[in-house]
């Protein structure tokens, strides 16, 4: 079995190495074909590993080498597959191989085509180190791994302008890119604190080591760890405030988006609480907090979502608070339904992303629903596979996401905590409300494209057939609820619901539906006859409120940005160059003076160095008599 | 009664003596004197060293500096001559060829 | 007593004689009072009981090096004064005094000396020539044999560097830019 992990890990690296060979040269097709096809057998591996471990009930736990050995730190290239992480790979390797073919037919056009599958295959290496690793060290190679590849895919279009906040919230693409990556680095930071206060108190960087040792550890030491160790988990999975990052790194070409702003690299901090749960199991207000802090940013993005006119950017809204259920989730301590979350959501997710793409690429990158309308005759597929993931979104059974968030909204419940539960109730009536209101202003109603005189064609076949398994797993993930539930907690803790809960399941499955079809309706009845703008709403405060995301950016970027550019500046001209650089200077100034100086010595005449050579013989004179004298 | 320190003294003034005429004079064969003047101080001491340990290495040494002083004014001397056929001076300001 | 005697006297003579070499403006005052520096620095080896050293001492430098500087003062124009640039005494003088006040300093200083071990202690009833004989032929024989072939070289190359164009005169002018030129002519 370790073969098939080897193949499963490696495959994606050997693809992103074979990819980057031709990386400086023109478009070649077969390298999009290769990239596919590693990637398809990574997944193939991904899925006999999952058959494996399910039927023994037994991880692959192997140590490919040593590789750091330092004093008592011992790093070992170590990788495991349990039922955790081969529940990752599996979603990983799916969701990236479809996106593999299908940035074949997207980015057919582009000049950067090679380039872009190195970078893309060498994202999911990073991700599978990162869900494969049995260590927090090797976790963070990854962890940094997938911040780069995000950072090089997102700012992958790096050529583009500049642009005012006005004209695109998110300025360019190397802006976002550099946004993303410096927010990461904030909190991986986090991260690095979490693992090294692990270390500092077990000694160990090994999972199931540290893991044994939780019940030793003072709480003080066990609440900083795991509040640190979620601090890194909100940077990558973009928990507020450390959210802006994700709605700008949409500058990335539409696949990067569905592979690593919906699907993978988002989801690595539920990955990592998932990972990490016997540390928040015993640290309840750690738990709590995620769970609040996750019920919050679900409403919080929904409510951005709701007016937000960016095609791309809507689904990313709806991405965080999607991830905030999933931390809602892990937060209360159903992990297993957080991971379940997870996997359907990366299906659906990746599903409506790519089809936002096709739309883009109907549309020549036009992203703004407003000008887009009546696509359903031209894009009918599109229609069909958006329309069944943005249903999966909704909620709306028997769809995976309607198995998913319901457990997830039953958990609060469950767990008591009304308030929570009626957040993400209503959350899910907003989820319902925008995803459709996005469908029906692209699809139905009148075509306002029209006038851009753009004409508008559907995707190629194969990128459409490759989609199909995405739309498929869309569908009926849900049905593998109780499946996977016996397979994952056999690794994972259980979690039931309360009896009291049990009676009551069909009453709140009916509240959830009620408000996701409530949601839908209202979308209907506002979008699907084409567009009406009001004046007196979009000028409203809270329009305006949302539609500027709650000021978060321009808060950012006043008081943090600029203050911290204005000290920079300071300290670059007071300190650096009156301190630093003048004292460097001086130095160099005081040798060279003294080099002129002395060089006087060097007058050539002979007497004058005897000269020299006597004032050379008292002073040794003076050193030996003096030291004589001290000692 | 005369200790080792009296030779050394004197040996040491002697050294001096002949430093400064290192130091000052600028005729090439003034140079040379001096130079003897320094080695008959060491050799004082040498001898003088010698003498209070009751050990003959010192002499030892001191034959040698001999030796040297001897090779080293029969090839000085040599070069002077040489210096001076091409100069016509033995004045050391003159030899300021070593300027780069 | 005697002894005493003889050290302080000689001290002061030296001490002059020496003086009267390095400050001397004509050469062939510094180069007598030298010479006769060192017949009573071999005074010094007498009274120090190295009476071989001493001899030798009279011979290689009062006999040869002398000898060998007034060969070579015969190139030169030894009767006239020297006129030199000198330096400027009193740094000069600073310098000197200050070594010489170090070096006082240090061998007036208490020397702890108890450790020293005579490794070639003179033999009893031998005289001190014996003496040098058999430690210079036991553990000094082979830098012996060095410096002597270092003399034979010393030899050779001070015969050959002056040897050369013997038979110009150096002292008259009307010659000297005979050879000037000539050497001139050879470098070009």
């Amino acid at each position: 079995m370790e073969k098939y992990l080897y193949i499963a890990l490696f495959a994606p690296l050997a693809s992103s190495l074979f990819a980057a060979l031709f990386g400086m040269s023109p478009k070649k097709m077969f390298v999009g074909v290769i990239a596919s096809i590693l990637l398809g057998i990574s997944f193939l591996a991904s899925v006999v590993l999952a058959l494996y471990v399910n039927q023994t009930g037994e991880g692959i736990h192997v140590t490919m080498m040593e590789w750091i050995g330092a004093g008592d730190l011992l790093v070992p290239f170590g990788f495991l597959v349990d039922q955790v992480s081969v529940t990752m790979m599996v979603v990983v390797t799916l969701v990236s191989t479809v996106v593999h073919i299908y940035s074949i037919g997207y980015m057919d056009h582009d000049k950067s085509f090679n380039r872009f599958f190195s970078y893309l295959s060498a994202f999911v290496f990073s991700m599978l180190v990162l869900v494969m690793s049995d260590n927090f060290a090797g976790l963070f190679i990854g962890w940094e791994g997938v911040g780069v590849c995000s950072w090089l895919l997102i700012g992958f279009w790096y050529h583009k302008p500049d642009v005012s906040v006005e004209e695109n919230p998110s300025i360019s693409p190397s802006w976002a890119a550099n946004e993303a990556f410096i927010v990461n680095r904030i909190a991986d930071l986090g991260m690095l604190v979490g693992i090294f206060i692990l270390f500092w108190n077990t000694g160990s960087l090994q999972y199931d080591v540290v893991f044994a040792q939780i019940p030793h550890l003072s709480e003080a030491v066990l609440v900083a760890a795991a509040t640190a160790l979620f601090i890194g988990a909100m940077g990558k999975s973009a928990q507020f405030p450390l959210h802006t990052w994700l709605t700008d790194a949409m500058e990335g070409p539409t696949p990067v988006s569905a592979l690593i702003h919906a699907a993978t690299m988002v989801t690595a901090g539920v990955f990592l609480v998932i990972r990490a749960n016997p540390i928040f199991m015993v640290t309840p207000d750690v738990s709590y907090f995620i769970a609040a802090l996750g019920t919050f940013v679900a409403f919080f993005a929904a409510s951005m979502a709701l007016v937000n006119r960016d095609l791309k950017r809507i689904i990313a809204y709806s991405t965080l608070s999607q991830l905030g259920y999933m931390f809602a989730a892990a937060g209360l301590g159903a992990y297993w339904i957080a991971l379940f979350h997870l996997a359907a959501h990366a299906f659906f997710k990746a599903l409506l992303f790519l089809g936002a793409g096709n739309v883009m690429h109907a549309m020549h990158d036009e992203l703004d629903i407003f000008k887009m309308g009546g696509l359903k005759k031209s894009m009918r597929w599109t229609y069909i596979y958006m329309g069944v993931a943005s249903l999966a979104l909704a909620g709306i059974p028997p769809l995976a996401g309607f198995f998913s968030k319901d457990a997830i909204i039953e958990t609060a419940f469950n767990e008591g905590r009304l308030i929570l539960w009626a957040i993400l109730v209503l959350t899910a009536g907003m989820t319902a409300f925008y995803s459709f209101r996005q469908v029906f202003l692209t699809f139905e109603g009148d075509r306002r494209y029209e006038e851009f005189g753009i004409h508008p064609h559907e995707m190629y076949k194969f990128v459409l057939i490759a989609m199909a398994p995405l739309a498929i797993l869309a569908v009926i993930a849900g049905f593998f609820q109780s499946a996977f539930h016996s397979f994952i907690t056999q690794l994972l803790p259980n979690y039931e619901m309360s009896a009291h809960t049990h009676h009551l399941v069909w009453i709140l499955g009916a509240i959830v539906l009620a408000f996701a079809v409530g949601g839908i309706a209202l979308a209907w009845i506002k979008y699907s006859k084409g567009l009406k703008r009001s004046e007196k709403v979009e000028n409203g405060f809270l329009y305006k409120l949302l539609k500027n995301q709650y000021y978060i950016p321009k808060f950012y970027a006043d008081f943090i940005s600029k203050p911290y550019a204005m000290i920079s500046e300071l300290l670059w001209k007071s300190v650096d160059m009156k301190i630093v650089d003048a004292t460097v200077d001086g130095i160099a100034r005081l040798l060279y003076n003294g080099g002129d100086s002395a060089r006087k010595m060097q007058t050539g005449n002979l007497s004058n160095n005897l000269n020299w050579m006597g004032v050379g013989l008292v002073s040794l004179l003076l050193v030996a008599t003096i030291t004589a004298l001290i000692g | 009664m005369i200790g080792l320190s009296h030779y050394l003294i004197l040996s040491g003034l002697l050294f001096a003596i002949g430093l400064v005429g290192i130091l000052r004079r600028k005729n090439l064969l003034m140079l040379f004197f001096a130079t003897e003047v320094m080695l008959n101080a060491a050799n004082v001491a040498f001898a003088a060293t010698s003498h209070y340990y009751g050990d003959l290495t010192g002499q030892m040494f001191a034959f040698f500096i001999i030796a040297i002083a001897a090779s080293e004014v029969a090839i000085g001397l040599g070069l002077l001559i040489v210096l001076y056929k091409k100069t016509g001076t033995l004045d050391l300001d003159n030899l300021a060829t070593m300027k780069g | 007593m005697y002894e005493q005697i003889a050290f302080y006297l000689f001290s002061v003579l030296t001490i002059g004689l020496f003086l009267v070499t390095v400050l001397s403006k004509n050469l062939l005052y510094a180069m007598t009072s030298l010479a006769a520096g060192m017949v009573l620095v071999s005074g010094f080896f007498f009274l120090l009981g190295a009476d071989f050293l001493g001899v030798v001492q009279l011979i290689v430098y009062v006999g040869a090096v002398m000898a060998l500087y007034a060969f070579a003062m015969m190139f030169f124009d030894a009767t006239k004064d020297t006129k030199e640039n000198n330096t400027n005494g009193s740094w000069i003088f600073l310098l000197g005094g200050l070594t010489a006040l170090l070096l006082v300093m240090m061998f007036a200083a208490p020397i702890f000396s108890e450790s020293v071990v005579a490794s070639y202690p003179s033999v009893e009833g031998a005289t001190n020539p014996q003496n040098v004989g058999m430690v210079l032929f036991t553990k000094y024989l082979i830098p012996f044999e060095v410096a002597a072939v270092m003399l034979l070289v010393a030899m050779i190359a001070g015969i050959i560097l002056a040897g050369k164009k013997m038979d110009h005169s150096l002292t008259t002018n009307e010659d000297n830019i005979e050879v000037k030129t000539l050497s001139k002519e050879e470098e070009l």
